[in-house]
């Protein structure tokens, strides 16, 4: 009996009027968990009920705990025939099994049935008492921690990193049953409701097993989906990165005032996930800082190590004291070393089954080079479960896929695969499985035991910057045609012409200007078709889809002058006519990638002149639309190339690749010589109508409003001023086509139309947060019937103080100097401590940053011994007056928009207090981000993970409101109950929010509709930064202060 | 080829503040996107008919959504459903229960019943508000009487307390309610010019001054109804036109007081006996609620409109009514002050509002 778990029913309220004849409700409630039940006293004749009942014990195994969700039903009591049940409550106990997470569960749940919706709240208090169980053969695996954000939580700090953990269950699916055909929709519902949290719970409890037998204490990027089979059943099952974490202690927490002003989630990642190695602002994100500053403290024993300068050591790592040298010689001899590093952390990898990991953003280097990314489909139909125990057939799937993505990226020369994630799309019988990542070179610092301080040195040589860039594979062995350059940042390594990821831009690299998102989408008919035949008709189809999403993915960056792509998710939905394939990621202007060529038009028949008129036209289109887009997205890169071009590059190979499908024959590669300036020129040909309407649709893509910004990613490059202002939401929406034979061009300009004008829709909703960033902009499509075709977006709308925009231009400018200073300083091995310590903080004062203009000079003369580089010198020094003003202005004006942000910007206490008035009067505010973080805030604590499964039926549909309206509230009834939870828990955000699931069904003549959601989120309580500042933080009281004000609502 | 199926919901529920009003004022979708797209108020955002009908339907959604915690305001700040930030909140609840002064006009001193209910298509296509607007302004007026009736205390405190309104509006409410309550007679030819900040106006004096609540705040006073011993002692003022003697002396004491000072001297001498005659007999058949009811359209008759004809101006009106209420005071013989003060100086105050065009 190693658990106890208690549960107290106060009150209710708002309750549904059960007796016409009184207008009242005799409500009572059910308390049930694994097979126990306790029920309350009737409270007649009310709709605020008061209970206050006894504590409810129930003595269980703590599997169970991990299982079994507490189940509250309301009822209403009758005498004389059955009682009525008002709705239900189901409680995830999880979060109160980490010592870590929550104490106590108490607040105001929504009660939700599946035929009304929520029907009143009712007042719930939940505690555990768990016993140490040290049993090795144990069951349970209470305690690991799970997290559904993509990199390492902020208030933790990771030591290890172990790896891959899967797992997966599958039942038959209870709507599936005979039983259904006798029993209520509301049974049915519940049913599957109840068999889905006991799955997940199962499936948590599983895994976090195999965490411990890894020997780590959390999972991170835990991503678990349902696969509703149908007739075959229904699959659960879960993906994530195994990692031992360190709660950091408070003592780091003042580390937050070093730069007040840098809401940007960079700053998080470096000082509270990596407290350790020190806050390092890296130069492509945070407030304006003259130096990069990255570091690692583990490399500079000469340093004493202390808080306020602890980002002074700058450069320490580029250029080790016990130094290689300068500049060029040290990569030449690092070479032979890197590579004999390099076999050791692979062979540390190739122990592992899977070097796999979900997370998308990382430990300062832990990601040392990007291959690019691999992906792996396969098409498989579905037979019936049989034994629910075995569910073999389900991983020997999945274990294909992941071989074969292990295999696509050691041909890209890398060892482990990032941001990894697994996908399925399912219509009647046949099932696509999909599997993605970015293949990648990893250090080993967080993969081993032990430091191994020598081999780091030689690993971080590269430029953090710029070294994720640098190809892992063999440039004379390389598995794909791509063309290499120096890299444009460092100039000692090769880097690709393209780089597409699925991971987030790592916060220390090099952006020229800002991003956006790039979307490529498509839609195939398919003859309808019936199993095997069905199965391969879709095979067939798909390497058609995905070449032709990755062409119309290259002519969208080309068009907006960009070189990179990260966080790519290529969705394929199947319908039983048609294929939707959708592809979307945030591109970017990457520093040390070169300049990529315009699009040039060819056409095949040059004798008509009409026609050459028509393709100079467009020519014409094309080129003014991409120096419009440099100008919006602000991508002007520095005019480095010239030099570059005649630095030691190989010989530009005058090659430039049709990237243009025909349709007959898609898979012809010409070499064609065309060039477009200097550079090479990327060539569309016409040749018939297809690819007119191709670059048709190229160009046609709307600009985003003026003001607005968007990425799918974490953070957008180029913002980093972000206001508190916060919007998440969700839409959704659902297409007919009407005419069933339309052509692919067709279909394709119907569902390009779907995906912009929901995109337009959305700058209008937003148009009063403007300026804005819609961040995290997650697309998912479906085909849910024959002729529907339904999209929905998650993301949130983030609003940015506009005045840094505006000198953002000069920034990007001084970026590039400012690297050049530091390129020179690694050779002139010239630690930079006084300025680097000033501008670690710029909020101790303006006078600081002052005195690093005044002070450089003075500090710095004497030791530049070349003399070629004195005058650059001086002018860089000129910069850094002129950046230390910036950054004056800068940081000042951050933080009086972050005063204005926050009501009560004068300390803690005060909020705290106004905290708990609020959780008397009304309604605890908790926001909700599919991001990892929120903007001007600190998370200080982690309260648990929230998975939810709803389901939602009407029969009267029509008085629902339709469609629109039944979806709307439910939509909004999902929102409630995640809200309720959260604050439950104590919390006042859910973060790394996300919906996995929205599976709409609907029979319009039977009045009827369905929906199945499913969303996911880590819960936190978060801070302000304004009120960190103000007096020393006390996570701890804190945390207890604002759950017990969570108590009270 | 159709949009099925279209929403957009926000963590943080967005309102729009003009689609708000544009759905209160009982617009169509249709009619709503076509008043948007003309009024142009969305400035440099271009946007096609299309984006503003689905944010159009996602807004008018919404609103239906609340409207069912509208009825209650109480509830919208401690429902689930929605997370609405407390600004926007109050700004639901203003919005919805404001009314039309046109409409509220109309509806004045009525029963708010199914049976005026059914009237209000005819209302709407006098005053060219929508029947759907008419019939949230009447659910209003019909929930708001029905809450605060047969509650204690000061009415528009009361209309405060359960409806969170703003000060104006709930004194506008309590106008209404009591109108309905007492059942005033509004709809009279001759009372047409009245508006309804002009009722309002009368009503709070009557609330204050006549009520029940008005003499005692600490009893468990009713503001709806008034003083029925008030009323019943007003019938003591007859003295003033029945004793011959103190009549004349009233007249000459006003007389002596306004010669030289007004424009309308000779006609208001000659006319003296009439008018106070008039008042005091208002004055002494409020007993009969019948009476009560004609309050208004007695004063309008009775007094007004006799001095409208000899073309009294505000200015005469306003020194002969202070003159007529201090002199009786100085009457030695007269020993009713209290109850001619309290009597005087609410229908004083109602006529000045009510002498005009």
């Amino acid at each position: 009996m190693p658990g106890k778990l208690k549960a107290k029913i106060v009150a209710g309220r708002h309750l549904p009027v059960m007796d016409r004849a009184s207008d009242l409700t005799d409500a009572f409630v059910e308390v049930k968990f694994g097979n126990t039940t306790f029920k309350t006293d009737v409270y007649p004749k009310s709709l605020n009920p008061q209970w206050n009942s006894e504590w409810f014990k129930f003595e269980v195994d703590d599997e169970d705990l991990q299982d079994e969700p507490l189940q509250i039903t309301v009822l209403d009591h009758d005498t004389y025939s059955a009682n009525d049940a008002i709705g239900k409550v189901y409680i995830d106990i999880d979060p109160l099994l980490s010592s870590e997470a929550a104490t106590v569960i108490s607040g105001w749940f929504p009660i939700y049935d599946t035929i009304h919706g929520i029907r009143g709240e009712i007042n719930v208090l939940v505690k555990v008492d768990l016993f140490n169980d040290l049993n090795r053969f144990r069951q349970s695996s209470c305690g690991v921690k799970f997290f559904c954000t993509t990199s390492i939580p902020r208030c933790y700090r990771a030591v290890m990193v172990h790896g891959f953990v899967e797992e997966l269950v599958v039942n038959e699916d209870p709507e599936y049953q005979w039983i259904d055909r006798i029993r209520t929709p509301r049974a049915s519902n519940e049913a599957r409701q109840r068999l889905i949290s006991l799955m997940s719970g199962e499936l948590q409890r599983k895994i976090g097993l195999k965490v411990l037998e890894m020997g780590g204490n959390a999972v991170v990027g835990y991503l678990q989906c349902f696969d509703l089979e149908g007739e075959s059943g229904l699959v659960v099952r879960a993906i994530g990165t195994a990692c031992t974490l360190d709660k950091i202690s408070n003592t780091y927490a003042p580390a937050s005032a070093i730069n007040p002003c840098n809401s940007s989630p960079s700053k998080d990642t470096k000082e509270a996930g990596f407290g350790e190695e020190a806050p390092g602002v890296p130069l492509s994100s945070g407030p304006p800082t003259p130096l990069r500053a990255q570091t690692f403290s583990s490399f500079s024993p000469s340093k004493s190590y202390s808080r306020q300068s602890s980002s002074s050591d700058t450069e320490l790592s580029l250029t080790p004291k016990t130094g290689m040298g300068s500049g060029g010689s040290a990569g030449k001899e690092a070479g032979p070393l890197k590579a004999l590093l390099r076999q050791q952390t692979q062979s540390a990898l190739e122990q592992r089954e899977f070097p796999f990991f979900t997370l998308t953003s990382f430990p300062a280097g832990f990601l040392l080079h990007v291959g690019g990314v691999v992906s792996a489909r396969s098409v498989k139909l579905l037979d019936r479960i049989h034994n629910p125990d075995e569910p073999e057939t389900r991983d020997a799937w999945w274990e294909e896929i992941r071989q074969e993505i292990k295999s696509h990226a050691k041909a890209l020369g890398c060892h482990a695969v990032v941001g990894y994630s697994e996908s399925t799309s399912i219509c009647e019988e046949v099932c696509i499985l999909s599997a993605s990542g970015t293949a990648a070179v990893l250090s080993s610092r967080f993969m081993q035991d032990g430091a191994l301080d020598m081999d780091h040195r030689f690993e971080d040589l590269a430029p953090p910057g710029c070294g994720f860039c640098h190809i892992p594979y063999d440039e004379l062995n390389m598995p794909f045609p791509a063309q290499l350059t120096y890299c444009h940042c460092c100039r000692r390594f090769k880097v690709p012409d393209v780089l597409f990821t699925t991971i987030d831009l790592p916060t220390e690299a090099n952006v020229t200007g800002k991003g956006c998102l790039i979307q490529a989408r498509l839609c195939r008919t398919k003859k309808k078709a019936q199993g095997e035949g069905n199965a391969t008709a879709i095979s067939n189809l798909l390497p058609f889809l995905e070449y032709e999403l990755h062409t119309q993915l290259m002519n969208k960056l080309k068009l907006r002058s960009m070189n990179a792509l990260f966080g790519l998710r290529i969705q394929i939905s199947i319908g039983e006519n048609m294929l939707l394939g959708l592809a979307s990621a945030t591109g970017v202007y990457l520093t040390p990638l070169p300049s990529p060529g315009g699009i040039q038009i060819a056409g095949k028949t040059p004798s008509d002149i009409t026609y050459e008129q028509h393709i100079s036209n467009m020519q014409k289109k094309i080129n003014d639309t991409i120096a419009k887009n440099k100008e919006l997205y602000e991508v002007n890169p520095p005019e480095l190339v010239e030099e570059v071009i005649g630095s030691p590059i190989p010989e530009p190979r005058q090659r430039s690749r049709l990237f243009r499908s025909h349709s007959e024959s898609s898979d012809e590669v010409s070499e064609l010589d065309l060039s477009h300036g200097k550079k090479d020129a990327f060539v569309l040909e016409i040749d018939d109508t297809d690819a007119v309407e191709d670059i048709h649709s190229l160009l046609t893509d709307a600009p985003t409003p003026p003001g607005f910004y968007s990425c799918n990613t974490e953070i957008m490059p180029g913002i980093y001023n972000w206001t508190s202002a916060l919007q998440m939401f969700t839409s959704v929406r659902v297409f007919r086509l009407s005419n069933v034979n339309l052509t692919n061009q067709g279909l394709n300009k119907v569902f390009n139309d779907l995906c912009e004008n929901l995109l337009k829709s959305l700058y209008f909703k937003l148009r009063s947060m403007v300026p804005c960033c819609l961040c995290h902009l997650n697309f998912t499509v479906a085909v849910p019937e024959d002729e529907l075709i339904q999209v929905a977006v998650t993301a949130v709308a983030m609003s940015f103080d506009k005045e840094q925009t505006l000198e953002n231009g000069r920034q990007s400018c001084d970026k590039t100097l400012m690297k050049a200073i530091t390129e020179n300083e690694e050779q002139l091995q010239f630690p930079l401590e006084l300025t680097a310590e000033s501008s670690s903080n710029p909020l101790s004062s303006a006078k600081g940053l002052s005195e690093v203009s005044g002070a450089l000079p003075s500090a710095r003369a004497p030791s530049v011994d070349y003399s070629s580089f004195t005058d650059r010198c001086s002018s860089w020094i000129e910069q850094l007056r002129l950046k230390a003003h910036t950054i004056r202005r800068g940081s000042i004006k951050t933080m009086s928009s972050l005063e204005k942000a926050s009501p009560l910007p004068e300390g803690r206490s005060r909020s705290l207090r106004s905290n708990r008035s609020y959780a008397g009067g009304s309604v605890a505010v908790v926001k909700m981000t599919p991001l990892s973080f929120i903007p001007g805030t600190k998370i200080i604590k982690y309260l648990g993970i929230i998975n939810m499964f709803f389901i939602r039926e009407t029969t009267s549909l029509r008085e629902e409101g339709g469609v629109s309206g039944f979806l709307h509230s439910f939509i909004a009834e999902v929102f409630a109950m995640v809200r309720a939870h959260v604050a439950a828990l104590g919390g006042n955000a859910v973060v790394s929010y996300s919906m996995k699931e929205c599976v709409f069904m609907e029979n319009p003549n039977k009045n009827q509709a369905q929906c199945l959601i499913n969303v996911s989120g880590d819960a936190v309580i978060f801070v302000r930064e304004s009120e960190l500042e103000a007096t020393p933080p006390q996570p701890q009281s804190a945390s207890t202060q604002t759950s017990s004000s969570g108590e009270g609502t | 080829m159709t949009m099925e199926l279209d929403v957009f919901v926000g963590n943080t529920t967005i309102i729009d503040e003009e689609v708000y009003q544009l759905w209160l004022d009982g617009f169509s979708v249709a009619d709503a996107v076509k008043m948007r797209l003309e009024n142009g108020a969305l400035g440099e955002c271009e946007v096609s008919g299309e984006v503003l009908h689905s944010d159009t339907m996602d807004q008018y959604r919404t609103f239906q959504m609340c409207e069912r915690l509208l009825h209650c305001p109480s509830k919208l700040a401690n429902q689930l459903l929605f997370q609405i930030p407390a600004h926007h909140q109050a700004m639901l609840i203003e919005r919805y229960y404001e009314f039309d002064h046109m409409f509220a006009r109309e509806v004045l001193g009525k029963k708010l019943s199914k049976g005026t209910k059914k009237d209000l298509d005819d209302i709407s296509s006098k005053t060219g508000i929508a029947l759907k607007s008419c019939r949230r302004q009447f659910d209003n007026f019909k929930r708001v009487f029905k809450v605060v009736e047969e509650l204690k205390g000061p009415l528009a405190e009361n209309v405060q307390h359960h409806f969170l309104l703003s000060d104006l509006l709930a004194k506008d409410y309590a106008a209404v309610v009591f109108f309905a309550n007492s059942r005033f007679e509004t709809g009279k030819k001759k009372l047409q010019y009245l508006s309804f900040q002009d009722f309002a106006f009368c009503a709070c004096q009557l609330i204050s001054y006549w009520t029940v609540g008005a003499v005692d705040n600490m009893m468990d006073d009713m503001d709806v109804d008034l003083e029925k011993e008030f009323l019943h002692d007003l019938k003591d003022l007859k003295v003033l036109v029945n004793d011959k003697d103190m009549l004349d002396q009233h007249k000459s004491l006003v007389c002596s007081q306004l010669r030289g000072r007004i424009r309308v001297f000779t006609e208001m001498e000659a006319n003296f006996k009439n008018l106070s005659r008039a008042l005091i007999n208002i004055a002494s058949k409020l007993t009969n609620t019948k009476d009560v009811r004609d309050l208004f359209i007695d004063l309008v008759e009775k007094f007004i409109e006799p001095c409208r004809s000899d073309k009294w101006t505000a200015g005469d009106l306003t020194l002969f009514l202070t003159h007529y209420t201090s002199t009786a005071s100085t009457l030695e013989t007269f020993r009713y002050q209290v109850i001619w003060e309290r009597y005087m100086g609410v229908v004083k105050s109602c006529i000045l509002k009510m002498y005009h065009d």
